[in-house]
């Protein structure tokens, strides 16, 4: 899989033009010699945007090199005013890491070969225009023309290159949302699918399992690979993946091997298309970028960077499950993105209502949190909990309920462990549906577990 | 194929002229099959150096870490006609170019 994340830094690449090409109300407003590609230009790297993509490498496990590089790669294309793209060949900014998924119940590592920074192209529109007045070539009446926008050339483009480890559809799709969550978390890009700042290229090939035992072994991979470009949703990539699956597996089955090529993905239909195929295998003669010396970290610099990154979501689940005694089911869907997770720590830091409550609150979307405070949260819980107070009778009642079913809670707690008397609290918070006083409830369950 | 004396062919001219993205016809290809072998050639000399204990580098400068900060800078972005006024074709704001057919 090869995805590519435009950074939100305000500033581009390797310029001073504004980095905001969603944002532009008109094409070509955001340009200056350098993005322009004009003779003379100098380029020169945005600080932030080479810091982000080595602490996106370092959120994804990776080594950081201490010595990296920017190369030309050379290829002509409208959109890249220059003739060549800066981005990097050998010696990217990060290398050989790893992104833990879980599949189903299991746990399954995907490797991370590279993830190097570069500069994104003009944006093309294909029209028909009527433009009598065109100088070059392009007079007459309704001609098929392209129109380019270079608001976009040269805004810092990160592209994470994985292992052929991906076994199916579904731990791509899994995968990516993943890679997108860790994204959203670093606040280094908005990662948003529908603008474009996050593309999606997987790379599939198909073949025979030899060994069921050896699932997800490969003892080798197929001699060819078909590359569906710039798809613009988890859910399209999946598609675009089991539409790719079954086209090869039914040419595979006539003895043939589906030709390499690049293909585009067609959302409409629902199918890939073949995009005009080269005739020969590029040839992008990359070289080192003569314009941009190269970039020299010590230890020093990279144990820095270690620290700025953020709890990123696996660790956060887990602390929240240590922490606030909620179920994993819970603290996933909290964590799922940094406001959220943020929103609720700040809610239950009053400690006034209990942990699981607000959870569940957040959860079921009993209030509109993207209107309300934390505080005005826990203010609206204890409004409504306290209208419906829970008689002691009604309590001890659920609390013998829960006490029967958790038996494995109760001895866990006699045999010292502590914490699963939040564990219990918790259960009883739920069966009362948050009505139960947690001091109150606490309280009973110490005397009846003594 | 820098040794010194191999010819480059017809076809590699033909090859290089594509990726260089310049149109040529027969005879500036066989013109050129001359040329550039002599001037490959000529550069091929270097190869005689003994470069056995001298490392490798793409830069001579010396410079590392070169940056800028993350910074808009207003005073070098070209407004919408500086940023077209040298261009050929135009159209509503838009570099113009003869279409690109990359899907249908």
């Amino acid at each position: 899989m090869e995805i590519h994340v435009e950074l939100k830094t305000v500033s581009k690449m390797f310029c001073g033009c504004k980095n905001d090409p969603f944002g532009a109300d008109k094409p070509n407003i955001y340009t200056c010699p350098v993005c322009l590609g004009l003779p003379g230009a100098l380029p020169v790297p945005n600080r932030k945007a080479v810091e982000w993509a080595v602490l996106l490498g370092l959120a994804l496990n990776c080594e950081i090199p201490l010595f990296s590089k920017f190369d030309r790669k050379n290829y002509f294309y409208p959109d890249l005013p220059k003739g060549y793209q800066i981005s990097q060949y050998d010696q990217p900014f990060a290398v050989r890491g790893f992104l833990d998924i879980t599949v189903g119940n299991e746990k399954k590592r995907i490797g991370i070969t590279r993830v190097h920074l570069e500069e994104d192209t003009g944006k093309l529109m294909h029209a028909t225009v009527d433009d009598p007045t065109s100088p070059s070539g392009l007079r007459g009446a309704s001609k098929k023309v392209s129109l380019i926008d270079f608001n976009r050339s040269g805004v810092p483009l990160v592209e994470i290159v994985t292992e052929a480890d991906i076994r199916s559809s579904e731990e791509a799709r899994i995968f990516l949302k993943k890679l997108h969550q860790i994204i959203r978390y670093l606040e280094i890009s908005d990662a948003d699918m529908e603008k474009g700042s996050m593309r999606l290229e997987p790379n599939i090939s198909v073949q025979k399992i030899q060994s069921r035992l050896n699932r997800d072994k490969i003892q080798k991979l197929p001699p060819y690979k078909v590359e569906v470009k710039n798809i613009n949703s988890f859910s399209f990539a999946k598609k675009a993946i089991d539409f790719e699956t079954d086209r090869h597996i039914a040419i595979l089955e006539t003895g043939k091997y589906p030709q390499q090529e690049t293909r585009g993905w067609d959302e409409k239909k629902g199918v890939t298309f073949s995009q005009r195929s080269k005739e020969e295998a590029q040839d992008y003669r990359y070289f080192p970028e003569p314009d941009i010396p190269p970039i020299r970290w010590s230890k020093s610099q990279i144990s820095n960077f270690k620290a700025l990154i953020p709890e990123l979501p696996d660790t956060r689940i887990a602390r929240f499950i240590k922490e606030y005694g909620l179920s994993e089911y819970d603290a996933t869907v909290l964590t799922e993105d940094k406001k959220t997770a943020d929103y609720f720590e700040k809610a239950v830091k009053s400690k006034t209502i209990p942990a699981k409550t607000v959870a569940n609150w957040i959860i079921n979307k009993k209030a509109d949190i993207s209107k309300l405070s934390p505080e005005g949260l826990v203010n609206l819980i204890q409004a409504k909990t306290q209208k419906l107070p829970m008689s002691e009778k009604d309590l001890e009642e659920v609390i013998n309920k829960v006490l029967a079913v958790n038996s494995k809670a109760v001895v866990d707690y006699k045999a010292g462990k502590e914490s699963a008397i939040m564990f219990l609290l918790g259960q009883v918070m739920r069966q009362s549906h948050g009505r139960a006083d947690a001091t109150t409830t606490r309280k009973i369950l110490e005397n009846k577990l003594k | 194929m820098a040794d010194k004396n191999t010819k480059l062919t017809p076809e590699e001219i033909y090859k290089l002229a594509k990726l260089a993205n310049l149109s040529l016809n027969e005879e500036q290809i066989k013109k050129l099959a001359d040329s550039v072998s002599s001037i490959l050639s000529y550069v091929s000399q270097l190869q005689s150096l003994n470069t056995a204990n001298i490392e490798e580098t793409a830069q001579v400068t010396g410079q590392e870490n070169v940056f800028r900060e993350d910074i808009v800078d207003n005073e070098r972005m070209l407004t919408q006609e500086e940023a077209l006024s040298n261009a050929k074709d135009k159209h509503n704001g838009y570099f113009m170019v003869k279409a690109i057919f990359e899907e249908e």
